[in-house]
């Protein structure tokens, strides 16, 4: 592979998925919207409110120090830096060795990290409970995504993300196997809690007793509420990514051709789409679990991940 | 410069040190001269260390002796002066000078505040002293002299805790310390002599060709005393309690040493004792050490996230760090037994990779602590607050040992957990049940450790260094001197570099365990049999370029850059006080209920309602307690059997000579009785 070539799919396909993070919300809300008899806002919505927001001023607390208006760059740049990372058009691109997935999940830790101090700054008793929230859920969920890891590496025999495709590609009933499914179950419920989806965090709702992620930004306005939101939208489409690469594999341009980058875009939008209508109907079956259940449905998923991993020992 | 002239400014730069302290005892004179006397004696302390570590030339595995053996006469006969640096010694030396350099350098506008109200005598010395014996440790090369230092260590320490010997809690916390301490020296003790040859030789190398011919039982023995009495010093769970108790008591600069430095030598004492002393092992040695090691580290911040006391938090963290670094040796102890020397490598360089780490962000974080001690007088995080705003360098620093601790790419703490990590997950290619079984547990526990401790740096720097000052200290704090910022940032420079700089670093530690206990010699050494690959250095670089392309786009696209300051919003309500923020407590409660299992909290709540109507609360006491379980289930039931057996053996203390004579009388009757018994 000629590396220039490389590094261009490589930029093309974060700019991507920056550009299509916002129409993936979009479309979630609207099969929401749809699945509960509304007419819903156009798919498109979210374009408009990055662009109302960045043209907004920013109103910055009084208390609230430097930290607070670096924390939305620092989410921003470690969201997109996983983008790069992370195989939504092509394996294996330049970065693939510069990170590996426990790489992209210590990553958005950094942006979590940040997100979750940035609550404390202006000293509001929302932003201190959103933040204690957050990290308490993002604590708990660690296990099961290092444990989902060990079963994908334990298949692929590597970390690292083009690795673990090219094998799936390769064995295409390990895609199948019992081990993989229970991973996938685990990751599923990872990404309900980590992008604060229900039944651990509502994202339509601005309701204190129920907010985890909205309260924690609660201060925020402007073009550091557009970076948020978008590092978010961005984030989801990413563990979406995750899903639909990882485990279905198939459509992941392996070469840099035209025809097969174009094949790998169309099989992307309908996983894509796939997963957007899975979770809007998850979504709208179940209601929002009350915060100190919220580890019981985590420990659902730790068990479903060492399930993951007992079944790869006895298959190997 | 030659080793051995190296080895002289270390010794002269500590002892020179000392006399300076002994000699002056007040004035910014003693305070520097017993600073730069340490700091020399740290630069050549990770000079000589540093220097073999990555001498590229001596790649093999070599001895060199830094002074030859020298015969003493009189009581101490037999007993050899022979110090060496090897590689795994040369490592810990290392470590003791890096921290030994911002430490000493820090002491000198820390003890300013001494200055009027205690003598700086002892606490200058000691710290010399206690310096000159932990570099020598790992250069110890016989029984005599390793225990010897091993002491000086433990003496000088405590009589550092002591420092501040006014408040009742330091003395207590001072008695704890000397009592663990002394009873892991005899543990050591024990194992030491059973490993001891015929001959009497103290020499490790001599104890070691003895331990070959010894039965795996008895071997087995010895691993689990030194395990013991080196698990003592360095804080494995449940030997774990003085250590919250003593670094917090200790001046912060020695609290940032004894948490760094300190606790490490117990990592080479078991490292001495497993790979060379006895030559490796079955594998439940290591499967007993990474055990240890996963608990402690889960253990260990479950306690730090309820603690309040931003030193004592820290402290705790040690224990959790402590826990990691011993995953990886004790993975790489069980993969050596298994016969895989390149993952055994591995799980060695991932340990000791976060034993270097661990000593430089966690001496950032008790510096930074201390500063922050230095400038409120209160280690009380409750009262604390906004001081990001007072003391804005300090704010910085604390913030990037905070998100090292808390495995934040691209720091060191990451990459070294990365490393031990992929250690488990190599772990798993081995056909046998029990690691099937303690790899993918080890992986969960260290991964919940990993997550929990980002929760309580969130909390501890949240609500010490943000929001709104909580307390009128807090309000008037200020930024400390230069000499104590200038240590900090030395530490903030080395947490990144150590995590950028991992292609240099995984190689050297390799070295440092090659040739020991059948692991192949570095030349032959291949790439540590990892199952990823990262690039920190590219991560470090690709976040800066990402993160000034952001605001670049921003005025390209011509965002608006309209700013307003403005109120906090308070739900209508106009005035805001610091009482309406989140506390640590607060903070900490969603994890207080989710583990109640193990802390059983319990609560009482006190509220003073206004004698009119119950609707208006005039005060309320908020009191939370957690079961200390170690202490309370373990400690006291031997502490209370201990006393009744004092008390006891009191009758025989009559304070007539007479009957002290016809003791002494008894007792060589007896012994001689003995000895003809089995002596002929």
């Amino acid at each position: 592979m000629p590396l220039p070539t490389g590094y261009i799919v490589a930029i093309a396909q974060t700019a991507l998925a920056l550009l299509l993070a916002p129409g993936l919300v979009g479309l979630i809300r609207w099969l929401k919207a749809r699945l509960q008899n509304r007419r819903g806002a156009p798919v498109w919505q979210p374009y408009l409110e990055l662009r109302k927001l960045f043209a907004k001023e920013v109103v910055v607390s009084s208390n609230a120090s430097w930290l607070f208006r670096a924390a939305p760059f620092v989410v921003f740049a470690s969201t997109v830096a996983v983008a790069f990372l992370v195989p939504v058009l092509a394996v294996p691109l330049p970065f693939d060795s510069v990170g590996d997935l426990l790489v992209v999940v210590y990553l958005l830790l950094l942006g979590t990290f940040f997100l979750a101090l940035a609550g404390l700054d202006p000293g509001s008793a929302f932003g201190g409970m959103g933040s204690s929230r957050e990290m308490t859920v993002a604590a708990l969920s660690e296990p099961t995504v290092a444990l989902a890891i060990f079963a994908l590496a334990l298949g692929a025999g590597s970390t690292n993300l083009g690795q673990i495709v090219a094998r799936t590609m390769a064995d295409p009933a390990a895609a199948v196997s019992p081990g993989y499914l229970l991973a996938f179950g685990a990751l599923f419920v990872v990404t309900l809690a980590e992008n604060g989806r229900l039944p651990v965090d509502n994202p339509a709702t601005h309701l204190e007793l129920t907010m985890i992620h909205e309260a924690m930004i609660l201060e925020y306005s402007g073009r550091y509420l557009a970076l948020i939101e978008w590092a978010a939208w961005l984030k989801v489409l990413l563990f979406f990514s995750l899903l639909g690469n990882l485990f279905v594999p198939w459509g992941v341009a392996t070469v840099l051709t035209w025809a097969a980058l174009g094949w790998a875009l169309a099989t992307l939008l309908a996983k894509l789409v796939v997963l957007a209508l899975t979770l809007a109907v998850f979504e709208t079956r179940v209601a929002k679990l009350r915060l100190f259940r919220v580890p019981e449905l985590l420990a659902v998923s730790f068990v479903l991940a060492v399930l993951a991993i007992t079944v790869s020992f006895l298959v190997r | 410069m030659t080793d051995l002239t190296l080895f002289t400014l270390m010794i002269g730069g500590y002892v020179g040190g000392a006399l300076a302290a002994c000699l002056f005892s007040r004035g910014a004179l003693a305070r520097w001269l017993a600073g730069v006397g340490a700091i020399t004696g740290g630069a050549a302390a990770l000079a000589l260390g540093g220097g073999k570590l990555f001498d590229w030339s001596s790649a093999s595995f070599t001895w060199i002796e830094v002074m030859g053996e020298t015969s003493i006469a009189g009581p101490l006969q037999g007993a050899r002066v022979v110090l060496i640096v090897y590689p795994l010694s040369a490592l810990f030396l290392a470590i003791v000078g890096a921290i030994a350099i911002p430490a000493a350098l820090y002491s000198i506008g820390y003890a300013r505040d001494w200055e009027g109200r205690r003598s700086l005598r002892t606490p200058g010395v000691m710290l010399n002293l206690f310096l000159l014996s932990m570099s020598l440790v790992p250069l110890a090369e016989s029984i005599f002299w390793f225990v010897l230092f091993w002491e000086g260590m433990a003496i000088s320490s405590y009589l550092l805790v002591m420092t501040e010997a006014d408040e009742p809690e330091t003395v207590s916390a001072g008695n704890w310390y000397l009592g663990m301490t002394q009873f892991g020296l005899g543990f050591i003790l024990a194992a030491f002599f059973l490993l001891l040859p015929p001959d009497g030789s103290g020499d490790f190398t001599a104890l070691a060709k003895h331990a070959a011919t010894l039965s795996p039982g008895l071997k087995s023995l010895v691993f689990v005393l030194a395990l013991v009495g080196f698990g003592a010093k360095a804080g494995l769970v449940p030997l774990h309690v003085w250590l919250p108790s003593a670094h917090p008591a200790a001046p912060s600069h020695v609290s940032a040493l004894m948490s760094s430095v300190m606790i490490k030598l117990g990592v080479y004492g078991v490292l001495l004792f497993g790979l060379r002393l006895l030559g490796g092992g079955p594998a439940w040695w290591g499967g007993l050490v990474l055990a240890l090691g996963a608990v402690s580290a889960l253990l260990g911040v479950l306690y730090a996230l309820m603690e309040h006391d931003l030193k004592r938090l820290l402290a705790y963290h040690s224990i959790e760090n402590i826990g990691i670094i011993f995953i990886g040796v004790g993975a790489g102890m069980m993969f050596l037994s298994y016969g895989l020397p390149a993952l055994a490598v591995l799980g060695f360089v991932g340990g000791l990779y976060h034993t270097i780490n661990h000593a430089c962000f966690k001496g950032l974080l008790f510096l930074g602590a201390g500063s922050v001690l230095h400038a409120t007088h209160t280690r009380n995080m409750e009262e604390m607050g906004g001081l990001i705003k007072r003391m804005p360098r300090t704010a910085l620093f604390f913030l990037v040992g905070a998100a090292a601790i808390s495995a934040l790419p691209p720091l060191n703490g990451f990459v070294s957990e990365w490393v031990v990590f992929q250690a488990l997950l190599g772990g798993a290619t081995i056909p046998k049940r029990e690691v099937a079984v303690l790899m993918p547990v080890a992986v969960a526990m260290l991964a919940l450790a990993s997550g929990l401790a980002a929760a309580c740096f969130v909390k501890a720097f949240g609500i010490t260094f943000l929001g709104i000052a909580r307390s009128h200290e807090a309000e008037q704090a200020h930024e400390v001197p230069a000499s104590m910022q200038v240590a900090m940032a030395a530490l903030a420079l080395a947490c990144v570099v150590l995590g950028a700089a991992a292609y240099a670093m995984v190689p050297a530690l390799a070295r440092a365990v090659a040739g020991l206990a059948g692991l192949p010699p570095a030349s032959a050494l291949s790439a540590p049999g990892a199952v990823g690959q990262i690039s920190p250095l590219s991560i470090l670089l690709g976040l800066v370029v990402l993160l000034a392309a952001i605001p670049m786009a921003l005025w390209l696209f011509r965002a608006s850059r309209a700013l307003r300051v403005s109120d906090t919003w308070g739900c209508g309500r106009i005035a805001q006080t610091p009482r309406m923020q989140y506390t640590a407590a607060a903070f900490a409660e969603p994890l207080r209920r989710i583990f109640a299992a193990l802390y059983r909290p319990t609560e009482d709540v006190s509220i003073d309602f206004h004698p009119e109507s119950r609707y208006f609360v005039q005060s309320i006491a908020y009191r939370a307690h957690i079961v200390p379980w170690f202490e309370r289930y373990l400690y006291d039931p031997v502490i209370d059997r201990v006393i009744a057996w004092a008390a006891r053996v009191r009758a025989i203390q009559s304070g007539s000579l007479h009957a002290y004579l016809t003791y002494l009388v008894a007792a060589l009757v007896i012994m001689l009785g003995l000895l003809m018994l089995w002596g002929s």
